[in-house]
């Protein structure tokens, strides 16, 4: 590990001499900082979305899977009685830390962000809520609800999976999209690095030419344009992740950890350290293509 | 060292030549004429693997060319110094690096400032060593292409007409030079229609005349 990248350093600092056999190729250089670069920041995006509803997917997943709740609707004088037989089921029920009938008071704050606070609760015949918290991996739905119909034939269950399981899948799909963007990323980067340095090889055949005419072996040839690309893989990156950091750090909200979706997708904490591989990413794939390209063309030549 | 058996060679239409064998031993010194188009470049070319015959062998050291890998033709190419007849320069460095190529390519760009004051010197080429080769003459480009072929005293030196637009006196230094090197037992093959240079080489070495014609090679007569 520490001789490669030993062999690593010393190989993008170079050999000042052998480096200027080969011209300077200002398109294909201006071509492949810019092309790291764009990547570069497409990249950072995707980690982004990648990471963020990574994070909301887990977030989401544990809130709602924690909580369910049971509706009774029924007649004003059996309400008490059935709330009373189901709040028993549930006490019996595995998996189910706590279960809690929801007072007068709060069946109101939930009510009056819909209705205002003047509603008259008793005049209307308001659902007796259950409050159920679970623990360990939760109940069995489907045996409590033939327990509940049974006892209790006014109970619902409403346990958020419903709703909750194509959130979190939706999420998880998001997340997937966001990897599968890095990765056509990197196809796209190595296709654009491997096109320019067959442009700077065609254009420099006669130097190559020269060059195997006094003697230079392949790698020699091969590393004077490998280094090149490398570097301006790497460079260009930088400015990109750079780039792609600083325009993330700016987006409204994402500092503030709101929950809302749009303003998660940014970067916190340790989330920052994944920019950090980026340029070495990109440089190691410019170096793969321009090798391929290289040895590709010496091939051909001989 | 350089070995040709039985070499023919075609560049797709009807053969160059055939049935052609040649053999470069240390401290030889030889000379290649023949008209225009009848295949001493291509000869040359056969000779530092640049092409490989259509038929028959050539061997550098022992090993054939063809077939040989691009590595091993490489490490071979090292031992002898090549004048091409269009020079091969790179024309975005100047002449010292240019000259100096042979040496950097090899990893040995260090020894290139113990000879190239010297060398620079005795082609005359001092006051344009910061040059590049596009800005310097025919004759010019020659002396620069022959000091790039000794820079890393290789065992065998083969030069296409590298006398072919310079003058009497610097073809005479030139010659010096070649002259001076076979003595330290390097093999010379010289391609060239330049008979006043043949007369004078053979004042001063042992030298063999080949004279490539009709599709062979044969050892020239007394008119020279
Ligand atoms: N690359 C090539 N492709 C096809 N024909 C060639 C090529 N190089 C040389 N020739 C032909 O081969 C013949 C010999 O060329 P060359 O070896 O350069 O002769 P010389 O050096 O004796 O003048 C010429 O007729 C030339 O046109
Ligand atoms: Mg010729």
């Amino acid at each position: 590990m520490k001789r490669a990248a030993w062999q690593a350093l010393s190989f993008l600092a170079g050999d000042v001499q052998a480096d200027r056999t080969v011209p300077p190729t200002g398109f294909t250089a201006r071509l492949t900082l810019f092309t790291a670069a764009a990547m570069a920041l497409l990249t950072v995006f995707a980690l982004a979305l990648s990471l963020a509803t990574g994070r909301l997917a887990a977030r989401w997943g544990e809130e709602l899977a924690q909580t369910s709740t049971l509706r009774i609707s029924a007649p004003a004088e059996q309400l008490a009685a059935q709330t009373a037989a189901a709040l028993d089921v549930l006490r019996t029920t595995p998996g189910i830390a706590r279960a809690r009938a929801l007072t007068e008071e709060e069946e109101q704050a939930l009510l009056t962000p819909w209705f205002g606070p003047d509603l008259p609760l008793d005049a209307l015949p308001i659902p007796q809520l259950i409050e159920i918290e679970e623990e360990g991996d939760g109940y069995d739905a489907t045996g409590l609800r033939a327990r509940l119909q049974a006892e209790v034939p006014g109970a619902v269950l409403d346990d958020h999976t419903r709703w909750r399981e194509p959130l979190v899948a939706a999420a998880g799909r998001l997340r997937a999209l966001g990897a599968l963007a890095i990765l056509l990323i990197g196809a796209s980067t190595a296709a654009m690095i491997t096109l320019a340095a067959q442009s700077a090889l065609s254009a420099n055949a006669q130097v190559i030419r020269v060059l195997r005419l006094v003697g230079a072996r392949d790698a020699y040839i091969t590393r004077a344009f490998v280094r090149r690309f490398t570097l301006r893989a790497l460079t260009g990156a930088a400015a990109g992740t750079l780039a792609g950091g600083v325009l993330l750090a700016l987006l409204p909200g994402a500092a503030r950890g709101t929950d809302s979706f749009l303003t998660g997708i940014g970067l916190a904490g340790a989330d920052w350290l994944w920019l950090l591989p980026i340029p070495p990413l990109a440089a190691a794939v410019a170096f793969a293509a321009t090798r391929m390209a290289a040895r590709r063309m010496l091939e051909r030549q001989s | 060292m350089i070995e040709l058996r039985d070499v023919a060679y075609s560049y797709g239409g009807g053969e160059l030549f055939s049935g052609l064998s040649l053999s470069l031993a240390p401290g030889s010194f030889h000379f290649l004429t023949g008209p225009s188009g009848a295949g001493k470049t291509t000869l040359l070319k056969l000779c530092y693997g640049d092409l490989v015959p259509t038929s028959g062998a050539v061997a550098l050291w022992g090993e054939d060319t063809t077939g040989m890998a691009r590595d091993g033709l490489a490490l071979n190419r090292r031992r002898i110094g090549v004048v091409h007849q269009d020079c091969q320069f790179l024309d975005h460095l100047p002449l010292t690096d240019n000259v100096a190529l042979p040496l950097t390519v090899a990893g040995r760009h260090q020894e290139a400032e113990a000879y190239l004051p010297d060398l620079l010197a005795w082609v005359g080429l001092t006051r344009h060593a910061k040059r590049r080769p596009p800005e310097l003459s025919g004759g010019e480009r020659q002396r620069a292409a022959l000091a790039r072929a000794v820079i890393m005293s290789p065992e065998v030196i083969i030069a296409d007409e590298p006398t072919g637009n310079v003058d009497w006196d610097m073809s005479q230094r030139l010659l010096a030079l070649l002259v001076e090197l076979n003595r330290m037992g390097k093999a010379v093959l010289i391609a060239t229609h330049d008979m006043n240079l043949i007369r004078s080489a053979k004042a001063q070495v042992a030298v063999r005349t080949l004279r490539l014609k009709d599709r062979q090679l044969i050892a020239a007569g007394a008119e020279l």
